[in-house]
């Protein structure tokens, strides 16, 4: 199954891309996606920073399982204001 | 009113739409660019969103909000992209019957966007520019 991704502030520019798709094994959890991507964009490894993850624009949990056609979002600390 | 926004912030707006026969009180919240950050000069801020979320993540502050204080209405907008020194970047209209309750859920509005809205600020700086809450300042190329 394929999976959205959509990378912001910090991580886009990491990544070099606002947005990729994925091909992942059905039953793959956020954590295992996010394995996935640093292995593919090793820069996407910041030192100590703490996200919160987001599936189809809820806030999830790392363990979260994954479905076909999802939008992912890895979210960096916020900091509006 | 819950809303992202590239373009400045008009306060007018969020006022009228808060206005209502039923409210004894509009408090006003705005977040404002301030010309320094931790001993550091700032130029200005750039900020970022995933804007469908931020604007989901405002609604359901709005409602927390009405469920924990009898509100008329309230409104939050968000500007993204560059904001210079002075201007605002965010601003919160609330009404209610009466003022406690709508100071009470200006100040909880503003606190919760700072938890968990997904919108970021690059503080632009003399000698640089950082990720506000992301420990990874870059100098910044001549310019």
């Amino acid at each position: 199954m394929k999976v959205r991704i959509k990378f912001f502030a910090i991580l886009r520019e990491r990544a070099g891309a606002s947005e990729v798709s994925k091909e992942i094994t059905d039953g793959s959890t956020v954590a295992d996606l996010w394995r996935q991507l640093q292995r593919d964009y090793p820069k996407l490894d910041v030192p100590g920073i703490r996200l919160l993850y987001a599936v189809n624009q809820n806030y999830v949990d790392l363990d979260h399982k994954l479905s076909d056609n999802d939008e992912v979002v890895f979210v960096p600390p916020v900091s509006g204001g | 009113m819950f809303r992202v926004t590239n373009q400045p912030i008009d306060l007018s707006e969020l006022v009228r739409y808060v206005t209502d026969p039923e409210a004894g009180a509009i408090v006003t919240f705005i977040g404002t660019t301030r010309n320094n950050n931790e001993g550091r000069k700032v130029i200005a801020l750039d900020y970022e969103a995933y804007p469908e979320m931020a604007e989901k993540e405002l609604a359901r502050i709005g409602a927390d909000a009405n469920n924990q204080w009898p509100l008329c209405r309230i409104a939050i907008v968000h500007r993204l992209g560059p904001v210079q020194i002075g201007e605002a970047s965010v601003m919160i209209a609330v009404s209610s019957a009466h003022r406690h309750a709508a100071f009470a859920a200006s100040r909880f509005a503003i606190e919760e966007i700072k938890k968990t809205v997904p919108i970021w600020k690059k503080e632009v700086f003399e000698g640089g520019e950082v990720w506000i809450g992301t420990q990874t300042g870059q100098p910044l190329p001549d310019r």
